[in-house]
């Protein structure tokens, strides 16, 4: 059976109003609806909080590119352009429900309430992860790609063996989707019907190798019918399409009706990370088109015209943004490394002669250094 | 009470799911069977199937979704089927079941079980006979056990369960038929402690899982056949290994090999000699020798006593340490 995507519904739409969404189905059988209207119920607060993030998120991604350059981050994985799709998808989420981002996701990350310096201790190199996943709800940044999948998977059966109605959402990226772990995390969560929400951010390129080379089919969100589960490709510069489209996964995952597969169609503007080089396989003609949707301004443009923003509240959002980023130039500048000992405290609950015996050597070490 | 390794195992996942409900166990085929080996045997019986249950056949799914399960709070008690088939889940244990704790700086504990059957003796084709204790012992942030009787397998095993860190549960296929008079409930051996099962003075054996088996039967051989009086130690705790009791009896004997199935290249037993040599040296008569598989692939079922060591392999080892 083949199935056909008609180009014209995969193209990512433009913005259909303030709580307008649209999005695509993918039936059980394996075919794609066009994309189709539907109401958001979203209050003018709420669209406001939602742009405020998606405005910091910016700020943050641009100040954490240019930390990076300054060489108080080691690498930054950016995340300018896919705004929408990282802050729509949290946003649906409620306080006990947990988030299983990857490095890809700082600002969906930053979007749950993660102290902004907290989260880029992974780049900065002070720790592996620099906050508390319980405090949060939020699992550590992972890099082993769809490792994290199969996570939140195992976290949502838990729930559901506790009776507690929480939801799992995990992101992932087009190039991840390629991983085994990304198909067991997806069939286990189908077969166990667990409330987990997978959001594929399809920002079409694994680093250098385009989408066209990382599957034959023309969506990621065609594989839900091959485990059974409901499937929905949503344009991914639109935030409410992605707020609409994971509000109704996380709302059926809550209610006991199991899990989903999103694909939000996205497109990374910067590259891959701080130390790549998109010149050598993209070109700009494509960006600029990109450029064009860009889902901070296009989300701007349309509470503009709905009279839903004046100029005092955007004036608070950038102050705020200008805030945020002096807290990183502040915190992340010439920050301190930590105690090179502390790499023994946390190996196992309780100590073992053998760390004890190397702790004690390399104590020695940092002895003679100091004294010498 | 008479028990097999494997009635010991089963007792044991029984006994830790009665007195704590958040244990939960899971993997292929240890729900309504009970599992290949019928570890698991009666459990979803008793327990429901929310306590135990079957997955699809996906093993890096059965380590990955156990991380999900006990960063909420569960203890997930999982098998892997065989040795040779626990790879694809090897990802998982390395990068995060491993890691988890000291990337969280100690604010996410782990606490969970992968039981894996290991080990040859049994006859099987390829896959099914494999010794992967030096990978996990490799990795740091891993509680790697191994019992070599039944009382251990069952106390161990509870011990395990209860621990606040991720414990790899080797469990000795060849000897889940092995008996033992036991009164349940045993207690429990901290994890992290050898133990020395004959007392010796001769030359020390060092060993654990299948091969503890084989040691006891190489030392009463020793008495018998040649006046030797061997000390046998179960190493039992892989890692964190309990060094001071390796180094302390073959401190006592002067004269010590160890002994497993795995390859000898780079193999546990390479660790082992290593220590006793920096800090047993000044009191050792003889090097210590290894007893070990061939650095081949596991070979097949019809050739495979020739791979495995046996009693007659340590016996000629202690004469080359007694020769020296």
């Amino acid at each position: 059976m083949s199935v056909e995507v008609s180009s014209a519904a995969s193209e990512p739409s433009s913005f259909p109003g303030p709580s307008k969404a649209a999005w695509q189905d993918v039936g059980a059988e394996g075919a794609m609806t066009a994309a189709l209207p539907h109401d958001v119920d979203l209050s003018n607060d709420q669209l406001r909080s939602l742009y405020r993030l998606m405005a910091l998120s910016r700020r943050v991604d641009r100040q954490a590119i240019n930390l990076t350059r300054q060489g108080a981050l080691g690498v930054f994985a950016s995340s300018h352009g896919q705004e929408a799709a990282q802050v729509g998808s949290v946003f649906a989420l409620e306080a006990d429900d947990w988030l299983f981002p990857t490095y890809r996701e700082t600002v969906g990350t930053f979007a749950r309430g993660v102290d902004v310096v907290d989260l880029l201790a992974l780049f900065s190199g002070s720790w592996h992860c620099g906050f508390d996943p319980y405090r949060y709800r939020v699992a550590p940044l992972t890099t082993p790609l769809a490792t994290q999948a199969l996570h939140a998977v195992g976290l949502a059966m838990a729930a559901r063996i506790k009776h507690d109605p929480i939801v799992a959402l995990t992101f992932f990226g087009d190039g991840a989707a390629s991983e085994g772990d990304a198909h067991e995390a997806l069939n286990l969560a189908a077969v166990y019907a667990a409330p987990v929400v997978f959001v594929v951010q399809n920002n079409g390129y694994a680093i250098s190798v385009p989408f066209h080379l990382q599957t034959r089919t023309s969506s990621i969100a065609l594989r839900a019918p091959g485990v059974g589960m409901p499937g929905i490709r949503v344009d991914g510069n639109d935030v409410i399409s992605v707020y609409g489209a994971v509000k109704t996964a996380v709302d059926r995952a809550r209610r006991g009706e199991g899990p989903t597969l999103i694909e939000a169609v996205t497109y990374r503007l910067e590259a891959h990370t701080t130390a790549d080089d998109t010149t050598r396989y993209r070109s700009d003609d494509e960006s600029t088109e990109w450029r064009a949707r860009d889902p901070v301004e296009g989300f701007l443009r349309v509470l503009r015209e709905g009279g839903i923003v004046d100029d005092s509240f955007l004036a608070e959002v950038e102050a705020e943004g200008e805030a945020t980023a002096a807290r990183m130039r502040d915190f992340l500048f010439g920050a301190p490394a930590g105690d090179p000992l502390e790499m023994f405290d946390h190996v196992y609950a309780t100590p073992t002669a053998q760390l004890d015996a190397q702790r004690a050597l390399l104590g020695q070490e940092l002895l003679a250094a100091e004294e010498s | 009470m008479e028990l097999t390794m494997a009635g010991a195992l089963n007792a044991a996942l029984r006994d830790s799911m009665r007195e704590d409900d958040t244990v939960v166990v899971y993997g292929e085929d240890v729900g309504r069977l009970g599992g290949v080996f019928r570890i698991t045997d009666g459990l979803q019986a008793e327990m429901g199937t929310d306590r135990c249950f079957d997955t699809p056949v996906a093993e890096s799914g059965i380590a990955g979704t156990a991380i999900g399960m006990a960063l909420y709070g569960l203890r997930p008690v999982v098998e892997m089927q065989f040795d040779g088939f626990s790879y694809p889940a090897l990802n998982q244990v390395i990068s995060h079941v491993a890691k988890y704790r000291n990337r969280t700086r100690g604010r996410v504990g782990l606490p969970m079980v992968i039981r894996i059957p290991y080990g040859g003796g049994i006859g099987a084709v390829e896959h099914h006979s494999e010794s992967p204790e030096a990978y996990y012992s490799h990795t740091a942030g891993l509680t790697v056990v191994s019992p070599g009787t039944p009382a251990d397998a069952y106390a161990l095993l509870r011990a395990s369960i209860a621990f606040d860190d991720p414990v790899i549960f080797l469990e000795p296929k060849r000897r889940y038929w092995l008996k033992e008079d036991l009164d349940l409930p045993v207690s429990a051996p901290p994890i992290g402690e050898a133990v020395v099962r004959r007392a010796g003075a001769t030359a020390t054996v060092i060993a654990y899982g299948p091969m503890v088996t084989t040691a006891m039967e190489a030392a009463t051989r020793a008495a018998d056949e040649s006046g030797w009086d061997l000390e046998v130690v179960d190493v039992r705790t892989l890692s964190p290994v309990d060094m001071d009791t390796l180094v302390a009896s073959a401190t006592k004997t002067g004269r010590a090999l160890v002994v497993h199935e795995a390859a000898r290249f780079v193999g546990y037993g390479a660790e082992i000699a290593a220590e006793l040599s920096e800090r047993a040296f000044g009191y050792l008569a003889a090097p210590v020798l290894r007893v070990t598989g061939f650095d081949v692939p596991y070979p097949s079922a019809k050739i495979e006593r020739h791979f495995l060591p046996d009693a007659d392999r340590i016996l000629d080892a202690v004469a080359r340490l007694l020769e020296y």
